[in-house]
C-alpha cells in the first residue's frame, strides 16, 4: 500500500466517522462527552460557514501575494472599508444587493489605485511593500475611526435571506418518539454557497482561461510575457482589483453575518495570514483547505475549550510549518 | 622591509577613547546630564519611554539588520517578561503574584522572554523574508488574543496592575531620576553588547548568513543554529525592555502586547534605520515625541494618521530610515567643505 493510498483510506475513515456523528442519533454517553449533538453539529456548521467567509478574504490575499509577489498587509483594512461602505449603501438605499456590489466595486477601484500608485513603484521589494502596506493600514484604520467612530454596526440583510432552514439532521428524539430536526440560519448557508461558487470560479479562471494563463505566465517570467505582446501591468492591475474587490465583498457579507467595528481589520488580516500560511501561498485550493481548518478549529474551540480556541489555530499553523514549511498546497520554493 | 616602530611609545592600537569615538562620548555626556535640564515628565514619559522602546527596537534591529529576519513579535517577547514580573512578583489584582524579590523575579522574567524568543525563532527560521514577517505577526496576534481570553495565567482583559519597581541600595527606582538612569544603563549595556556582538565572530557569521545562507551552509556553518541563537540574544534584550516597561506602566494587559504595539516597534526600528544599533533609539525618540505632541498639532485623536504618514514618507524617501537620510546628506556636507577650501 503506497502512502497516498494510506492517506486516502485514512481520509475515508475520518469522513465516515464525521458522517455518522452528523446523521446518526447519538447514544447518551456521546451526548455526555460532547455536551450535546446540537452543540456539536452547530459548531461544525458554524465552522464551515465561517470558513466560507475566511476563504473569501484569504483568496484575495493569496491571489495578490501568491501570484504577484505583492505583499499587502493592508488587506484587513480593505475588508473593513468594504464593510463600512456596504453598511452606508445598504442603510441609505435599502437594497442589500446594492451594498454588496458597492463593496466589491469600490474596493476593486481602491485596489487598482493602490497597485498603480504605490505597489508598482516598489515592485520586487518585499520589505518596503510590507512596510508601506502597514503604514497604509495604520492611516486607514485611523481615518475610518474618524469617519465611523468606534461604534458597532450591523448591516441589515433582506427578508428573503433572514429565515432559518430545517436541515435533515436529527438532533434529538423526544420521549414520545417525535424527532427534532436541526434548524440553521439560511444566510450563513448562502454565504457558504457564494464562497464555493467564487472559489470554483477563481480556480477555473486561473487554470482554464487565457487570462489565467497570462497571470500565471506573468508571475514566472514577466519579461517574456511582455515580449509576447501582453500588457503585464494591466494584467496585474486586474488581479489586484479582483483581490481587493473580494476583500470588500467579504466585508459586506461578513458585516451582515457578524458586525462591523474597529479592530475587525486586524482580525481578518490574522485570519488571512494563518489561512494562507497553512494552505500554501498562491493556491486557491490551499486557501480553501486552510480556511476550512481554521474556521472549524475556531468554532469547535469556541464550544469545547473557549480559552484555548485561539491556541488551537496557532497549533495548526505551527504543525503545518513543521511538516510542510511551504503550506499544505504550496509549491516548494 | 621597513617596519617603523613608533619611537615615542604611541602604540599602533587606538586607545580606548579613540575606539569609543567622539560621537559616542558626546552622546553619553548629553544623556547623563539630561536629568539636569529635563522636568520629571520629560525624564520618564519621553526619556525613559524612548529608551525602553529603543531597546525593543534594538532587539528587532539586531535580528533584521544583522540576521535579515524581520520580526513583529518583539513586543510579545517583552510582554512575556512583563507578565512574568507581574506573576512572579507582587501585583494587586489578587491573582497569582508569588511575591518573589526582584533579584529572583527579573532573571526568571528575562529567561522566560529569551526562551519564548528562541521558540518563536525556531518556528520562523524555517521561512525567509516576508514569510517571517507574516508568521511572527500571526504569533504576536495569537498571543494577544490568548492573553485576552485566558484568565488563569494572564488574568484576561484586565491583566495585572499595581506592579512597582523595587527599591534597593537605598534608592527607590520608581522615582523619575533613578528610573531614567536605570533605563539609560540597561539601554547603553544592550547597545554596547549589540555593537560589540556585531563585530564578534558570531556577529560576522550571522551577517554572512544574511547575505548568502547557501554559501555559509556549504562552508559548514550551522545556519539554523546561528539564527536561533540570534533570536535568543534578541530575546534577552527584549526581555529587559519588558521588565522596564512593566515597571514604567505599573501594569500589564493584553493591550501592552497588541498588534498596534507590535507595529509601533517595527515603525521605530524602520524610521530610525536598521543599519546601525543607534537607529532604533533615534526612531524611538522621534516616535515617542510624535505620539506625545502630535495631539497638539493635529488635534485630539488623529495622531496615528500623522505617524502613519511620516512612516510612509520615510519608507518611500529613504529605505534606511533617518540613518539612511543622514548617510545621504553627510557626503554633501563633505563635498561642500571641499569646494569651499582654497
Amino acid at each position: 500500500m503506497t502512502g497516498r493510498q494510506a492517506w486516502g483510506l485514512f481520509g475515508l475513515l475520518v469522513a465516515a466517522v464525521i458522517a455518522w456523528l452528523v446523521f446518526a442519533v447519538w447514544p447518551d454517553w456521546l451526548n455526555a462527552i460532547l455536551i450535546s449533538k446540537k452543540a456539536f453539529v452547530s459548531a461544525i456548521l458554524n465552522g464551515i460557514t465561517l470558513a466560507g467567509l475566511y476563504f473569501l478574504v484569504a483568496s484575495g490575499f493569496t491571489l495578490i501575494f501568491g501570484l504577484m509577489r505583492n505583499v499587502n498587509l493592508a488587506h484587513g483594512s480593505l475588508y473593513l472599508l468594504g464593510a463600512y461602505i456596504g453598511y452606508e449603501v445598504t442603510s441609505r438605499t435599502g437594497y442589500w444587493l446594492l451594498g454588496v456590489s458597492a463593496g466589491f466595486v469600490v474596493l476593486a477601484l481602491v485596489g487598482v489605485v493602490m497597485q498603480v500608485f504605490v505597489f508598482r513603484r516598489l515592485e520586487g521589494d518585499d520589505l518596503r511593500q510590507t512596510l508601506v502596506s502597514i503604514g497604509i493600514s495604520i492611516v486607514a484604520a485611523d481615518l475610518m475611526l474618524a469617519v465611523w467612530a468606534g461604534g458597532t454596526y450591523q448591516i441589515t440583510t433582506p427578508e428573503w435571506l433572514d429565515g432559518a432552514l430545517t436541515l435533515p439532521v436529527i438532533t434529538a428524539v423526544r420521549s414520545n418518539g417525535a424527532t427534532v430536526f436541526l434548524t440553521y440560519p439560511l444566510y450563513r448557508i448562502v454565504v457558504l454557497a457564494a464562497a464555493i461558487v467564487i472559489g470554483v470560479g477563481l480556480w477555473l479562471m486561473l487554470n482554464k482561461t487565457r487570462v489565467g494563463m497570462m497571470i500565471r505566465a506573468g508571475v514566472d517570467d514577466r519579461a517574456m510575457l511582455s515580449a509576447s505582446g501582453v500588457n503585464v501591468h494591466a494584467v496585474f492591475a486586474i488581479v489586484f482589483a479582483v483581490g481587493a474587490g473580494l476583500a470588500g465583498f467579504a466585508g459586506v457579507v461578513g458585516g451582515s453575518a457578524l458586525s462591523v467595528a474597529p479592530g475587525e481589520d486586524v482580525r481578518y488580516l490574522l485570519a488571512s495570514l494563518v489561512v494562507v500560511i497553512v494552505g500554501g501561498m498562491g493556491s486557491i485550493t490551499g486557501a480553501a483547505i486552510g480556511a476550512l481548518l481554521i474556521g472549524l478549529a475556531e468554532q469547535i474551540g469556541l464550544v469545547y475549550f473557549p480559552t484555548y480556541g485561539i491556541v488551537l489555530t496557532f497549533v495548526i499553523m505551527v504543525v503545518t510549518l513543521a511538516v510542510r514549511p511551504q503550506g499544505i498546497m504550496g509549491k516548494a520554493r | 622591509m621597513s617596519l617603523t616602530i613608533p619611537a615615542d611609545g604611541a602604540a599602533p592600537q587606538k586607545n580606548w577613547l579613540e575606539k569609543l569615538g567622539s560621537g559616542h562620548i558626546i552622546l553619553a555626556v548629553v544623556l547623563v546630564l539630561y536629568p539636569l535640564v529635563a522636568s520629571d515628565f520629560f525624564l520618564t514619559q519621553i526619556g525613559g519611554y524612548s529608551l525602553i522602546f529603543g531597546m525593543l527596537g534594538l532587539s528587532l534591529m539586531m535580528l533584521a539588520g544583522y540576521g535579515g529576519m524581520v520580526s513583529l513579535a518583539q513586543i510579545t517577547v517583552g510582554g512575556i517578561a512583563a507578565y512574568a514580573i507581574a506573576i512572579l512578583g507582587n501585583n494587586n489584582s489578587n491573582i497569582l503574584g508569588f511575591g518573589w524579590p526582584w533579584w529572583l523575579a527579573v532573571p526568571f522574567a528575562v529567561l522566560a522572554a529569551a526562551l519564548a524568543s528562541t521558540l518563536i525563532g525556531w518556528i520562523s527560521v524555517r521561512t525567509e523574508g516576508i514569510y517571517t514577517i507574516m508568521i511572527t505577526l500571526a504569533i504576536a496576534t495569537a498571543t494577544y488574543y490568548f492573553a485576552q481570553q485566558n484568565y488563569a495565567i494572564f488574568n484576561g482583559h484586565s491583566g495585572y496592575a499595581g506592579i512597582r519597581a523595587p527599591a534597593f541600595w537605598g534608592v527607590n527606582w520608581r522615582d523619575p531620576r533613578p528610573f531614567y538612569y536605570l533605563c539609560l544603563g540597561l539601554a547603553v549595556l544592550s547597545y554596547a553588547a549589540v555593537l560589540y556582538g556585531s563585530r564578534s565572530t558570531f556577529g560576522m557569521t550571522l551577517q554572512a548568513i544574511r547575505d548568502n545562507p547557501r554559501r555559509m551552509r556549504a562552508l559548514g556553518y550551522h545556519v539554523t543554529a546561528h539564527k536561533v541563537f540570534a533570536w535568543l540574544l534578541a530575546g534577552v534584550i527584549a526581555g529587559f525592555a519588558g521588565v522596564l516597561l512593566v515597571w514604567f506602566n505599573g501594569r500589564v494587559s493584553p493591550g501592552t502586547i497588541g498588534v498596534d504595539a507590535a507595529i509601533d516597534v517595527l515603525i521605530i526600528a524602520v524610521i530610525g534605520g536598521l543599519r546601525h544599533p543607534i537607529g532604533p533609539f533615534l526612531g524611538a525618540v522621534v516616535v515617542v515625541l510624535m505620539q506625545t505632541f502630535a495631539i497638539d498639532i493635529v488635534g485630539a485623536e488623529r495622531f496615528n494618521t500623522l505617524i502613519g504618514m511620516v512612516f510612509l514618507v520615510i519608507v518611500f524617501v529613504s529605505p534606511d530610515g533617518i540613518l539612511g537620510l543622514w548617510g545621504r546628506i553627510k557626503p554633501q556636507f563633505a563635498q561642500e567643505s571641499l569646494r569651499s577650501g582654497p
